[in-house]
């Protein structure tokens, strides 16, 4: 055990001689949770289009300032022909077209139903729906207000079934999506700690040949291993503590659940993707190795992981995927415990994976690690 | 120039000779691919809601029985009293929640209308969002039936959406570019700087310094094989996309390489500055991670619209190269545009290339002296 | 406890089909410095790792300070200091730090840590240079400081595994001079070197040839049998003979 405070000590010391490393350990986290926050995000902002109204109407009139009373669309520019408009269309700077033929205004009051041709640019397919989904329900409310108009006027009051939707949206009620993000985020930060950190140090010790000098001392394995990954393990909880900070101070997210089971969570997790650093380290000899197939692991993680859309969408075998992917598992616990207020009873069976995961790749990796070559 | 060669096979035989790192450069492009082809969705299906049906009429069975067969839900269970709403939540499984009042179906034919409470579990609102719109969607439908067999017709306007260069809303189809402008930044920027930074590290920098080899025969030794690689990535994702995922391919694939080519250069002369002031690999590596891919991924509509973004960050946006890139190869593929449409983007990509070569061969030479 | 600090016998390491050290057996008494001589490629390093314990032998026995190489790895490395020509100060920790590092990973208490650092860096006139880093110094210093390192736990074995190369004439003399004290202190030194000159300074010597000890004895009997006026024709004769190549 007087071995091991050596040990540590050598590896502060060099985490913290390297320059390079104060601002990745303390800035960075700090930007990334500001950039993601923000970044990340499928809400829909301003759509400007073009319109081309042959109609000129007051319906159609109507219809356009409907359109762009809601805050979702901006008319950019009005067309006569709809190849100038498609022009506009190809060049990006609408990203939709609103084409009303003529006409529009006689065939409502007469009581029957007209078409209107919407073209959408829809590259981005996710924002294509959205637009889509929005412009029906605003043509939707405009004919509801319509049919209610020439009822009364035509004094046919027939009854019609309607049924009246209330909506009620639990734990994020204005449907934010930060409030969703970012525990999510604050989870890939304390990932990227323990998973490229502490392999790459165990790996550059071999490119710098300084192992070879360790492998011939009495030092024992698990005291090599532990002064290895204990330095960045506790560099890994205390950037998730910068982490939650933000959020619940800067952000304002709600913490409901407790803060004590999210920390033994986390130092959980952290041994978790840790291990995975060091079984990545074993299988490396160099550390630009060792980087690139840890980045490429955590790529996946990350994607699959349901942080940015989610794993219901996924097919069945992805699904299943999932099950073996760490980041997942946190991603989930700690939305459960901050945002809905979760306790062990929920999340137990989640950390019983993780833990079996993180005793698992130590096992497996202190296995490979020799001292001998 | 014989020492040049020398040093450029040296550092060939090097790179291709290190199998792991060869397996992940062209499993990456294919894994990425086949994630964000099958998996990677915004589209819903099969999610898991209960229903809390305190009336138990025909009414509700027949709307129950609609909201199963949909192919978005699967119905999960009913509950017994609104209480316990919270713990269904809790678990974490079931996303949505239809409570039908008491007499639902009686108040709604005798009164005409309803109440119906959807509860979503809004921790993801984009999930919420789309299970509020699909129910409603369900609910409306069953009321238009009703009222067609009363012989109600419906009037107003009917939109005709039509969904321009991309009307299946395949995801892949956005995506594709994406992952070429992760892969290039990723094989040019982030290695080209750790195999700089690693020569540095290891103290062979000054070996090679005082060799013949002029420094920027060095840097271009460095920089040849990953352009060699980073062209390969490009073709074997381009083939893929094109065969296997069956991305629309709209424009000129000349047009198509030679953006690809600037992009590439681009993505180098990020790599070399970085390598020229950082001193480690760990250093050279965050930085990259830091700073290049995550605004690569985040920052460029690789994944979110820029528009949805804070103005803050739309700002930030135009220095981040892949933005530029990601516009040009999106429309060069759905929308068919050439030079005559893009010459802005293409201008402002050589501009930031310039900038950086000029920058990095600057700071290399400071550190000579 | 018999009186070798190394007991090796038919000792042999293969590589697959490849022989890299073939059956060799020599002792190396207790105080003695014993020079390793061989061309690159001869086997001096695999049968150096055996007998530090990185590396399982295939056939034979060995002991180092009476330990066996197969079961007791951990004990030699106890007892034994190791300094390698590619090594091994860590260039971002600073000289007080290296010594304390590696110190204290054989046990030294922190009162004596102290005690030796101070010692040492007066022995080798670094007093001053306490708080550099060690990346900072010449080649030649940091080979004296690692050496100093290597032995400061007074181990009874020391393996240097070509600890000059690279060096120059002046500071490779001082080298040889914190050896000799070395011994003088009664470490058993086990060295390899290309200089020819300085494997004159050993006890005695052997030269490995194609993964077999040819010759083993002081520089004095081997010049005489062999009628030649220095180790270093001793040795080209005998290389001459080798089938590996160089490598």
């Amino acid at each position: 055990m007087k071995t091991l405070r050596f040990i540590l000590k050598k590896e502060f010391l060099q985490i913290f001689r390297n320059k390079g490393m104060l601002p990745i350990i303390f800035v960075m986290p700090v930007i990334q949770l500001l950039v993601l926050s923000f970044a990340a995000t499928y809400e829909l902002k301003q759509v400007r289009f073009g319109l081309v109204d042959f109609d000129q109407s007051m319906a159609s009139r109507e219809l356009v300032s409907r359109l762009q009373s809601g805050g979702y669309f901006k008319l950019e520019s009005a067309f006569f022909s709809i190849e100038k408009a498609k022009k506009e269309l190809d060049n990006g700077s609408v990203k939709m077209i609103l084409q009303i033929p003529s006409g529009l205004d006689k065939k409502l009051n007469e009581g029957n139903s007209a078409q209107v041709q919407i073209l959408i640019d829809a590259v981005d397919g996710s924002t294509a729906g959205l637009i889509q989904s929005y412009m029906a329900s605003i043509i939707s409310d405009y004919n509801q207000e319509q049919q209610a108009g020439i009822f009364i006027r035509s004094s046919a009051r027939q009854q019609m079934a309607s049924i009246n939707i209330i909506p009620s949206n639990w734990y994020n009620p204005d449907l934010d999506y930060i409030t969703y993000m970012v525990p999510g985020i604050i989870v890939i930060l304390v990932s990227m700690i323990g998973l490229f950190l502490s392999g790459m140090n165990v790996v550059r010790e071999y490119e710098i040949g300084t192992i070879e000098q360790l492998n011939v001392t009495p030092i024992r394995k698990s005291e090599f291993m532990i002064g290895k990954l204990l330095p960045f393990w506790i560099i890994g909880m205390f950037d998730l503590c910068i982490g939650l900070a933000l959020a619940r101070f800067g952000f304002h997210i709600p913490f409901l659940g407790s803060l004590v089971t999210i920390l033994i969570i986390a130092g959980i997790y952290l041994i978790v993707v840790q291990g995975l650093g060091l079984f990545i380290s074993t299988i490396t000899h160099t550390q630009q190795q060792a980087m690139f197939i840890a980045w490429f692991i955590m790529v996946v993680f990350v994607l699959m992981g349901g942080l940015f859309t989610p794993i219901e969408s996924m097919p069945e075998w992805a699904q299943q995927l999932t099950m073996i992917n760490p980041v997942a598992y946190f991603i989930e616990i700690m939305r459960m415990v901050l945002l809905k207020g979760a306790g062990w009873m929920e999340v137990y069976k989640a950390v019983l994976v993780l833990l079996a995961m993180g005793f698992g790749l130590m096992v497996l990796s202190i296995n490979r690690y020799k001292k001998t070559s | 120039m014989s020492s040049f060669r020398g040093f450029i096979v040296k550092e060939f035989k090097q790179i291709y000779r290190d199998t792991r790192t060869l397996v992940v450069l062209f499993g990456m492009p294919i894994i990425m691919l086949v994630l964000f082809g099958f998996a990677i969705r915004n589209e819903v299906d099969n999610v898991k809601i209960a229903v809390l049906d305190l009336s138990k009429d025909e009414v509700t069975r027949e709307i129950i029985g609609k909201i199963s067969a949909s192919p978005s839900f699967e119905l999960n269970g009913y509950l017994n009293t609104y209480d316990e709403v919270r713990d269904v939540f809790k678990a974490g499984e079931i996303k949505e929640i239809v409570v039908f009042g008491p007499g639902f179906g009686k108040k709604l034919t005798r009164n005409g209308t309803a109440d119906v409470q959807i509860i979503t579990d809004a921790t993801n609102p984009n999930l919420a969002n789309l299970v509020q719109a699909y129910t409603s969607n369900i609910l409306r439908d069953y009321i238009s039936e009703k009222a067609n067999q009363l012989q109600i017709s419906r009037l107003g306007i009917a939109p005709e959406v039509r969904m321009i260069y991309n009307p299946a809303l395949k995801s892949v189809n956005l995506f594709v570019p994406g992952i070429i402008a992760v892969i290039l930044m990723l094989v040019s920027a982030l290695m080209t700087s750790i195999s700089i930074t690693r020569e540095k590290e290891m103290g062979n920098m000054e070996i090679l310094l005082v060799s013949p080899l002029k420094p920027i025969h060095i840097i271009l030794g460095k920089v040849l094989p990953y352009l060699v690689l980073s062209i390969v990535n490009v073709l074997v994702i381009l083939i893929l996309a094109r065969f296997i995922f069956d991305v629309p391919f709209k424009g000129s694939y000349l047009f198509f390489l030679l953006e690809a080519g600037l992009f590439i250069m681009t993505a180098l002369s990020l790599g070399v500055l970085i390598s020229s002031s950082a001193n480690n690999q760990q250093t050279a590596m965050m930085i990259s991670l830091a700073g290049l891919l995550l605004p690569t991924v985040l920052l460029s509509g690789f994944i979110f619209p820029v528009g949805s973004m804070p103005v803050a960050l739309q700002f930030i946006s135009h220095v981040v190269p892949a933005k530029w890139f990601l516009i040009i190869v999106r429309d060069i593929m759905l929308k068919g545009s050439d030079i005559f449409l893009l010459w802005k983007e293409t201008l402002i990509l050589m501009a930031t290339t310039m900038v950086l070569i000029a920058a990095s061969l600057k700071k290399f030479k400071v550190r000579l002296q | 406890m018999n009186d070798f600090a190394i007991e090796a016998k038919n000792l042999t390491k293969t590589f697959g089909a490849f022989t890299a050290v073939d059956s060799i057996s020599f002792e190396v008494s207790k105080g003695e410095i014993f020079g390793f001589l061989g061309a690159n490629g001869a086997g001096k390093t695999t049968a150096m790792k055996m007998l530090t314990g990185l590396l399982a032998p295939s056939s034979g026995k060995a002991f180092v300070n009476g330990f066996d190489v197969y079961t007791e790895s951990e004990q030699i490395k106890k007892s034994i200091g190791y300094m390698s020509q590619k090594f091994s100060l860590y260039n971002d920790l600073t000289v007080a730090e290296n010594i304390e590092f590696y110190g204290g990973v054989y046990g030294l208490s922190s009162k004596m840590l102290s005690k030796k650092t101070e010692e040492l860096l007066r022995s080798v006139n670094f007093t001053e240079l306490k708080d550099s880093l060690a990346g900072s110094l010449p080649l030649g210093w940091k080979q004296k400081l690692a050496f100093s390192i290597s032995v400061l736990h007074n181990p009874q074995l020391v393996f240097l595994d070509e600890p000059t190369g690279g060096v120059d004439p002046v500071t490779r003399r001082q080298f040889w001079e914190q050896i000799y004290e070395a011994s003088d202190r009664g470490i058993t030194v086990f060295v390899t070197t290309h200089y020819m000159d300085e494997a004159e300074y050993c006890d005695r010597v052997s030269i490995m040839v194609d993964g077999k000890i040819e010759v083993l004895d002081n520089p004095e009997n081997l010049k005489r049998s062999f009628s030649a006026n220095s180790v270093e024709d001793v040795f080209i004769a005998l290389a001459r003979g080798a089938k590996r190549g160089d490598s």
